[in-house]
């Protein structure tokens, strides 16, 4: 019989990938664990577009009209809030998942953009502390190098209840990157693969975190701002809870942020989307009147002044980004073509973090690879791609006629498909129709 | 020796006079009354002060100390000595969950029981239990030594790393990669001194040490069955 390659079709439910996935099952028997965030097509900013002005709308001059982007995080409780010149933070990433010269390249990027970095589990290095005017320091429920110096040491609390990557799940960091040093940080035998916990040690619901935090108040003297972050789930009642237990701040981390390792099948299939997430958490906090009290920190997913636009349109005070300010530092950038091929995979494909060999040095333990990345190089390409989205952003807020980017609001904006219009409650492009209003 | 009185007075007027000494080489004593079960009280200390708590705490006493001494002369909620650096704390009644959770170092003694995980996540504190503890205790253990003089519960040492568990009485269930080891002369002699230090009067020799098989230390298929 002839072979007639117009006669091959794939099948839509076992494409190519879905066929390699099974085989590779078989042949090892665990789930496969990567890093990155979700690579499926999901409903998500790209989804919405701003009317901009018109006739009822008066817009600021681009270049001579100021626009203000400066947001305070932390004016609940604390009696040192922090700053921001910028409504733009980097997100948490540890130092075991990330090596040393990217942490000290997100720190100086931060501090020279005038906002703040963010510490991960494994705790704080002194590279980082001293590269970082504004750092972030995570309460994790693994606990791995926690101590109260730091807590004192660091400008705001960060209590991680879920990250959107693996809502419910605990972190992990395979033996390959537990060298000596990262060993040593979090009290582990070296070169073992290391689970974190999914569950905090010492508390046990919504009740019990209200009393951490008391705890932790105490501990650092009310001084600094404490955040609390969860994964997008149940994003309204987490949101209230975390009102509740008295949060200064409330992340809320969309399917799409990025891990260091976990298991596929979580990025994919747990979690919400950061789009329908902001909405939620908006209205949850403005249920409870504490909308712009108690500050909103979005992630997951965020690329460009367009999204942190959005973000803020919808209610957000800031948003933070992880896996593109990789990206700004190297992450899967078409270099090193052998070694992305060593590993299996690409550049524009690669998710390989977990593994320790990132061919650009970012996601590395490996002296050599970790050469790659020259930290003062690194903080100036995350710089300008920080004042790039800045003035993205800017860009956005001055043609819908706002003097401060957190004056944008939803009435600024349509979406384009009716997944996006459920979601966000914006009207369907060229309609006043809402789904679901 | 300087008194608070917490039905007179707040945790906050408390913890921040106790942290006016952090960072210092200060000796000072504190006594503190009627804590009706406040939380975190005298947590976050940095100095070597000598802490008498009359009475029962809430979540989180002694929370993540550093040098001090703090005895407390009633029963403990959550979370005792949460975090624990260094220092002692000392319990003369009974502990409920979480004591010494995640504890760095220091000495924690409970004279009476502990309830569940007592020790989970402890990363290099020792604690010694006069009485029993519940379930689940020494959960993720990575280092440190707990030392339990009456019975555990079901699970103990569930995945536990490098931590060193040593059990008088019966022990209900191990958990997941949590064996059974040898009691060598060196291990007597460090439940010897642990006993002493925590001023407990039992005999090294009826101790059982318990700790990782290490097998669930890399991923491997066919250890899937133990998670």
């Amino acid at each position: 019989m002839s072979f007639d390659p117009r006669a091959q079709r794939q099948s839509a439910t076992f494409p190519p990938e879905v066929l390699a996935e099974i085989q590779r099952a078989a042949d090892t028997g665990l789930y496969d664990i990567r890093g990155f965030g979700a690579k499926r097509r999901l409903p998500g900013f790209d989804d919405l577009v701003f009317l901009g002005a018109s006739m009822s709308r008066y817009p600021l001059e681009g270049y001579r009209e100021s626009c203000e982007t400066g947001v305070t995080i932390g004016t609940r409780f604390a009696k040192k809030p922090i700053e921001l010149k910028i409504p733009i933070t980097i997100a948490g990433m540890s130092f075991g998942a990330l090596g040393a010269n990217a942490k000290e390249a997100l720190g100086r990027a931060a501090t020279a953009m005038g906002t703040s970095t963010t510490t991960g589990d494994g705790g704080m290095t002194p590279e980082e502390r001293g590269s970082s005017k504004t750092l972030v320091y995570q309460v994790l429920p693994s606990r791995y190098g926690l101590n109260p110096d730091d807590l004192r040491r660091a400008d705001a609390l960060e209590l991680v209840v879920g990250q959107g990557a693996k809502p419910g799940g605990g972190g992990m960091l395979l033996g390959q990157k537990i060298t000596e040093r990262v060993a040593g940080m979090r009290t582990l035998p070296e070169g073992i693969d290391q689970r974190s916990a999914c569950r905090h040690p010492d508390w046990t619901g919504p009740d019990d975190l209200e009393i951490k935090l008391g705890e932790l108040r105490e501990i650092t003297d009310w001084q600094i701002p404490i955040y609390i972050k969860v994964g997008a789930t149940r994003t309204r009642y987490d949101v209230q809870l975390a009102v509740k237990a008295g949060a200064d701040a409330i992340v809320v981390d969309g399917m799409q942020g990025g891990t260091a390792a976990t298991q596929d099948v979580f990025i994919e299939h747990v979690g919400i989307p950061t789009l329908p997430a902001v909405r939620i958490a908006v209205e949850a906090l403005k249920e409870m009147g504490m909308h712009r009290k108690v500050q909103l920190i979005v992630s997951g997913g965020i690329r460009s002044g367009a999204d942190v636009a959005k973000a803020l349109a919808l209610g957000a005070d800031a948003v933070s980004i992880g896996s593109a300010a990789m990206v700004a530092l190297g992450c899967n950038k078409p270099v090193y073509p052998q070694d992305y091929a060593a590993i299996g995979t690409q550049a524009g494909c690669c998710h390989h973090c977990h593994t320790g060999r990132c061919p650009v040095g970012v996601a590395t333990q490996d002296p050599a690879l970790e050469a790659r990345l020259d930290p003062e190089q690194g903080a100036r390409w995350l710089r300008n791609y920080l004042t790039t989205m800045t003035l993205e952003l800017q860009t956005i807020a001055r043609a819908c006629g706002k003097s401060n980017v957190r004056n944008l609001e939803p009435e600024d904006m349509v979406a384009l498909s009716m997944e996006a219009a459920a979601m966000a409650r914006v009207p369907l492009a060229g309609t006043d129709w809402i789904p679901g209003s | 020796m300087r008194e608070f009185d917490l039905r007179e007075q707040k945790v906050r007027d408390l913890n921040a006079q106790l942290h006016s000494h952090n960072g210092s080489q200060a000796s000072d004593g504190y006594r503190v009354r009627h804590p009706n079960g406040a939380h975190a009280v005298a947590a976050g200390i940095d100095a070597p002060l000598d802490v008498e708590i009359d009475g029962h705490v809430g979540y989180y006493c002694a929370g993540m100390n550093q040098h001090a001494e703090v005895h407390i002369s009633g029963t403990a909620g959550s979370g005792l000595a949460e975090n624990i650096m260094s220092g002692t704390v000392r319990l003369r009644g009974n502990a409920s969950q979480y004591a010494a959770a995640s504890g760095h170092g220091g000495l924690v003694v409970i004279e009476g029981d502990a309830s569940a995980r007592c020790g989970i996540s402890m990363k290099g504190v020792d604690i010694v239990v006069g009485g029993s503890v519940g379930h689940m205790a020494a959960f993720m253990a990575q280092a440190g030594n707990l030392v339990i003089c009456g019975d555990a519960g079901h699970h103990l040492g569930d995945s536990i790393y490098e931590a060193r568990l040593f059990v008088r009485g019966a022990v209900a269930s191990l958990g997941a990669d949590c064996v059974e080891k040898p009691m060598a002369d060196e291990h007597r002699e460090i439940v010897r001194e642990l006993l002493e230090r925590a001023g407990i009067d039992a005999d090294p020799g009826e101790f059982r040490r318990y700790g990782s098989a290490r097998k669930l230390y890399h991923f491997n298929v066919d250890h899937a069955d133990a998670y």
